[in-house]
C-alpha cells in the first residue's frame, strides 16, 4: 500500500465551455504502460455529438461576426496557454509509449507555432483568397471569403495533438465554430487542449472537444445535417469514406487530407491559406456603378 | 410622381382595377377611398397603404398594351440548319447516328411541339468510348505549352461569336428561351467565357500563390438544359484552360447547341478527344457519373440529383463541385428606388421562363411599400410578352419541356391550395401549341408554405413581407438554399450590412441577375459547393497540396 494514494484525474468533455461527462455515463480508463489504469476519459456518445453542435451551432454567428484582428488574438492566446502547458501535453503524450520526451516536446512546440500562424492568417486570409472582379459592364464587383459555419475536425491518432490542433486552427481563423473529434491514441491531451481553450477567451461553443472511439461517432457526423463541412486527415479508409458520404447528406463540404506523420510538421504545407479555404464560401456583391 | 412622365399618360388599363377604380391621369380619387389624394405624392402613398381597402392602382398610370396595342411580328428570319439525326461527339469525330433500332430521343421545340430532329442516347459503350478518348488526350494536352492552350481556347470563342447568330437561334427553338436573351445574353457569355478563361491557361500559377497548380485529368460534366449552351461554356472553358480533358453529357431536352460547339471544336482544330460530347439521358448521366476511369464530376442542376452524384463522388473518392437548386430571396426595402426595384424583381424572376437556379423566387417586401409595389408588379407583369421564342418582342419564351409545365403547374396549384392568391395580368394570346405558362405572382405567401420553400424553376414569384430589416434576414436566409439573394436599397450602409450577413453565394444589390465570366458564381449551404468563373472558379480545375 503507497504511503500516499494518486488522485487519478476523470478527463471529460468540452461542450459549450463546459465540461460534462458524457450524457451516456461511459468512461474508458487509460492505461500507462505497465498497464495500471491513470486516468479516465469521458467516452463520447451520439448525444454528446449532438449537445456539441448545438453549443457549437450557437456560437457560429458572435464569432463569424468578430473581427479578424479579435479572432486572430484569441487564437494567439490559445498558443500562449498552451506553451504555459507544455509539460502537461508532454506527459500526456508520452503515457501510452507512442512518444520519447523528445518526440513529444518537438509535437507541442509543433502546435503551439501552428497556433501562432493561423492566429496571424485571421485578418489576412481573405486579402489573399477574395479580390475585385473586373466584369464587363459598369458594376462594382468583389469576392470576399466567409466562415462556411459549422465545422466537424476529425483528428487522426498521431501525431494526436499536432494534428487535432493543425485541423481545428484553420477553420477557425476563418470564423468556423468547431466540434473536434480526438483521436484513439491521445484523449488526454484532447482534453487538456479543452482546458487550454477554456482559458483562452475563446468563447463558449466555439471549439468543442469529444474523445472516446472516434470510429463509433463518424456516422453521426456524416448523417448530421447541421454540420457544414468536415475536416478530417489521415484516416482508416473505411472511416474516412462514412465521412465523405455525408456530402449527400445536406451538400456537407468534407475534407479528408492525407498528410502522413511527418507532413503535419511541415508547417510551410499546414499552414497556407489552402487550408482555410474549403471551410470558406465564397460571396460575391456585385452594385452598379452609376451617378 | 406628380407629373407622369409623358409616356406614361396614354391611356389607363381599366383591368387594373377590375374596371372599377381606374381613372384617368391627374384626377383626383375615387370618391370614398380614404388615405389617397388626388395628387400621389409619396407619403401619403405609404400611408395609404395602411388600409388595405384602399385601391392599389392610384400608384401608376398605365398603358393598356392589351387591347389597344397589337404588336407586329418580329420574327428572326436567318435560317439555321438542323439535321434530321445527331449522335455523340467523341475523339473529334461524330459518330454516326443511331440506328432504328438504338436508343434515341426525339428532340422537341417547346414552342410548338414539332420534332427538330433525333438524338441518340449514349449507352454503356458510347461512354466508355468518350471517356478513354477523353483519357488518352489527357496525357499530350497537359503537357502542351499552356500559351498554346490559351490559343485554342481564344480561337473558339473567336469562332462562337462568329457563329452567334446561329447559336442564338437554335437555342431559342431548342429550349424556348426568347430570342433576345439568347443574343443578346447567352451566346455573348459564351464567347466571354472561353476568352477570359483563355488567358488563364498560361497564368494560373498566380492564381494559387506558392503552390504548383495541376490538372486533375478526365472531368465528367452533367449540365441542364435551362442555359444549355453557357452551361456547357463554364464547364468547358475553364476544365481545359486548367488542362483537364473533358466529357459533357448536355440535358436530355436541350443538346442541340453543345453539338454545335462541338462542329466549332472541330473547326478550331482542336486536338481530338480533349472534349467530348455525349447526348443521352439521366440514364447516360448515371453510367457517366459512375464510370470508373473519370477524375473528377461537375454538375449544374437539381439539388435532388446532386446528392445522388455526391454520393458517387464519395465513394469513388474524387473531387466533385455542384451547382444546385436555388430559392433566392429579393428585398426591396422601404428605401428603395421603387420603380427601378420593380424592373429588378421582373429580370429576376421571368427571366428565361423562370428557368433560372438564381431566379429571385422569394420577394420580401417591406410592409410600408407592399401595396405600391405589388401593383406596380401587376402592372409591369402585364406589358409583358408572352409567346414565340424567336420573335424579337418576345418577353417570356416557351417552358422548357412538357414535364417542366406540368411541375410548374402542380405548384401553381399547391399554391392556391395553400391559401396564396395568384394573379397574372399577362393577356395577349399564346400560341395553340407549344408549353406555355404566363409569369404570375402570389400574394398572401406564408414563410411555410410549399411555394416559399421549394424551387419551381418557373415564371412564378411568392410574395412576401418584412417590417425590419433583422426580420428580413431572418426571413431570407430560413431556406436550405444559398445560392443568390437580391437587395433594394439606396443607403450604402444597409447594402453592406445585409449583403454581409445574407446566406448566399451571389448577392446583387439594386440589380439582379447579372453574370460575367470574370465573376464568381455559385452557392451557399444546399445550392452547392465549387464556384465557376472568376478565379475563384479556376479551384474546381486544379489540384495541389
Amino acid at each position: 500500500m503507497p504511503s500516499r494514494l494518486t488522485v487519478t484525474k476523470t478527463y471529460k468533455l468540452y461542450i459549450g465551455g463546459d465540461f460534462p461527462r458524457s450524457e451516456s455515463g461511459r468512461s474508458l480508463p487509460v492505461h500507462d504502460l505497465d498497464e495500471r489504469v491513470v486516468a479516465h476519459i469521458a467516452h463520447a456518445s451520439r448525444k454528446d455529438l449532438r449537445n456539441a453542435v448545438v453549443a457549437a451551432r450557437k456560437a457560429v454567428p458572435g464569432w463569424m461576426a468578430r473581427t479578424g484582428y479579435n479572432r486572430g488574438q484569441i487564437i494567439y492566446r490559445m498558443a500562449e496557454m498552451l506553451e504555459g502547458k507544455a509539460d502537461e501535453f508532454i506527459t500526456a503524450l508520452m503515457l501510452p509509449g507512442t512518444h520519447t520526451k523528445r518526440e513529444a516536446r518537438a509535437e507541442v512546440e509543433a502546435t503551439v507555432d501552428r497556433l501562432v500562424a493561423f492566429a496571424g492568417w485571421t485578418d489576412k486570409f481573405s486579402q489573399v483568397l477574395g479580390c475585385h472582379n473586373p466584369v464587363a459592364g459598369p458594376y462594382y464587383n468583389f469576392t470576399v471569403p466567409e466562415a462556411t459555419g459549422l465545422v466537424a475536425a476529425v483528428a487522426p491518432d498521431e501525431p494526436g495533438l499536432l494534428a487535432l490542433v493543425s485541423l481545428i486552427a484553420p477553420p477557425l481563423a476563418a470564423g468556423n465554430a468547431i466540434v473536434a473529434v480526438s483521436g484513439n491514441h491521445h484523449p488526454i491531451a484532447a482534453s487538456i487542449l479543452g482546458e487550454v481553450l477554456a482559458t483562452s477567451d475563446l468563447p463558449a461553443g466555439v471549439v468543442n472537444i469529444l474523445t472516446g472511439n472516434r470510429a463509433e461517432l463518424l456516422p453521426w457526423i456524416s448523417e448530421h445535417r447541421d454540420i457544414d463541412a468536415v475536416h478530417a486527415a489521415d484516416l482508416p479508409d473505411d472511416e474516412a469514406l462514412t465521412l465523405r458520404r455525408g456530402m449527400s447528406e445536406n451538400i456537407k463540404r468534407v475534407r479528408v487530407r492525407e498528410v502522413g506523420e511527418d507532413g503535419w510538421f511541415d508547417a510551410d504545407l499546414c499552414t497556407s491559406p489552402w487550408w482555410i479555404e474549403p471551410f470558406i464560401e465564397m460571396k460575391t456583391i456585385w452594385h452598379p456603378a452609376a451617378t | 410622381m406628380t407629373t407622369p412622365p409623358e409616356n406614361e399618360t396614354l391611356e389607363i388599363d381599366p383591368r387594373t382595377e377590375d374596371g372599377a377604380n381606374g381613372r384617368p391621369p391627374g384626377t383626383p380619387g375615387t370618391p370614398g377611398t380614404p388615405g389617397i389624394p388626388g395628387s400621389t405624392d409619396r407619403a401619403a402613398l405609404r400611408e395609404s397603404a395602411v388600409d388595405i381597402e384602399a385601391p392599389a392602382a392610384s400608384f401608376t398610370r398605365t398603358l393598356n398594351f392589351t387591347e389597344s396595342w397589337d404588336y407586329a411580328p418580329a420574327p428572326e428570319r436567318a435560317k439555321v440548319t438542323i439535321a434530321p439525326e445527331y449522335a455523340h461527339f467523341i475523339n473529334g469525330e461524330f459518330t454516326a447516328p443511331p440506328s432504328r433500332k438504338e436508343a434515341r430521343m426525339r428532340n422537341i421545340n417547346p414552342a410548338n411541339e414539332s420534332v427538330l430532329c433525333e438524338v441518340a442516347i449514349a449507352d454503356k459503350s458510347a461512354v466508355n468510348k468518350a471517356v478513354a478518348a477523353a483519357r488518352a488526350a489527357f496525357p499530350k494536352w497537359r503537357r502542351l505549352d499552356p500559351r498554346e492552350r490559351a490559343k485554342y481556347l481564344y480561337r473558339i470563342a473567336r469562332r462562337i461569336q462568329e457563329r452567334a447568330r446561329e447559336l442564338a437561334i437554335v437555342e431559342s427553338m431548342d429550349g424556348g428561351k426568347p430570342i433576345k436573351e439568347s443574343r443578346d445574353i447567352d451566346i455573348p457569355l459564351v464567347a466571354q467565357h472561353f476568352f477570359y478563361h483563355a488567358g488563364w491557361a498560361d497564368k494560373l500559377r498566380y492564381a494559387f500563390p506558392n503552390r504548383d497548380p495541376q490538372p486533375i485529368g478526365v472531368c465528367a460534366q452533367i449540365i441542364p438544359w435551362n442555359f444549355p449552351l453557357l452551361m456547357a461554356a463554364w464547364k468547358i472553358a475553364p476544365a481545359i484552360a486548367c488542362g483537364n480533358t473533358v466529357v459533357l453529357k448536355p440535358a436530355e431536352t436541350t443538346p442541340l447547341t453543345a453539338l454545335r460547339l462541338a462542329e466549332i471544336l472541330q473547326e478550331c482544330e482542336l486536338p481530338d478527344g480533349v472534349v467530348n460530347i455525349i447526348t443521352g439521358d439521366g440514364d447516360t448521366g448515371a453510367l457517366l457519373s459512375s464510370h470508373p476511369d473519370i477524375d473528377k464530376l461537375a454538375f449544374t442542376g437539381s439539388t435532388s440529383v446532386g446528392k445522388v452524384l455526391a454520393k458517387t463522388a464519395a465513394e469513388k473518392n474524387i473531387p466533385i463541385t455542384l451547382e444546385l437548386g436555388g430559392k433566392s430571396a429579393h428585398i426591396i426595402f422601404e428605401d428603395a428606388s421603387v420603380d427601378q426595384a420593380v424592373e429588378g424583381i421582373i429580370q429576376g424572376i421571368y427571366f428565361n421562363q423562370g428557368h433560372v437556379c438564381c431566379a429571385g423566387s422569394r420577394l420580401f417586401v417591406q410592409e410600408s411599400i407592399e401595396r405600391e409595389v405589388v401593383e406596380k408588379l401587376r402592372i409591369r407583369l402585364a406589358s409583358l410578352r408572352v409567346g414565340d421564342p424567336l420573335d424579337k418582342n418576345t418577353d417570356v419564351g416557351a417552358i422548357n419541356s412538357r414535364a417542366q409545365l406540368d411541375t410548374i403547374n402542380r405548384y401553381l396549384k399547391i399554391g392556391v391550395d395553400e391559401g396564396a392568391t395568384r394573379i397574372e395580368p399577362s393577356r395577349n394570346g399564346l400560341p395553340s401549341k407549344g408549353y406555355w405558362c404566363r409569369p404570375c405572382f402570389l400574394t398572401g405567401v406564408q414563410p411555410s408554405h410549399t411555394v416559399a420553400r421549394e424551387e419551381i424553376f418557373g415564371p412564378v414569384l411568392a410574395v412576401m413581407n418584412f417590417r425590419t430589416p433583422e426580420e428580413a434576414l431572418l426571413r431570407a436566409n430560413n431556406t436550405r438554399y444559398g445560392l443568390a439573394a437580391g437587395i433594394w436599397t439606396d443607403k450604402g450602409s444597409k447594402i453592406f450590412e445585409i449583403a454581409g450577413r445574407l446566406e448566399a453565394g451571389v448577392i446583387w444589390c439594386n440589380t439582379y441577375n447579372r453574370f460575367d465570366a470574370a465573376s464568381p458564381f455559385g452557392g451557399y449551404k444546399e445550392s452547392g459547393f465549387g464556384r465557376e468563373g472568376g478565379l475563384q472558379g479556376l479551384r474546381a480545375y486544379v489540384k495541389f497540396d
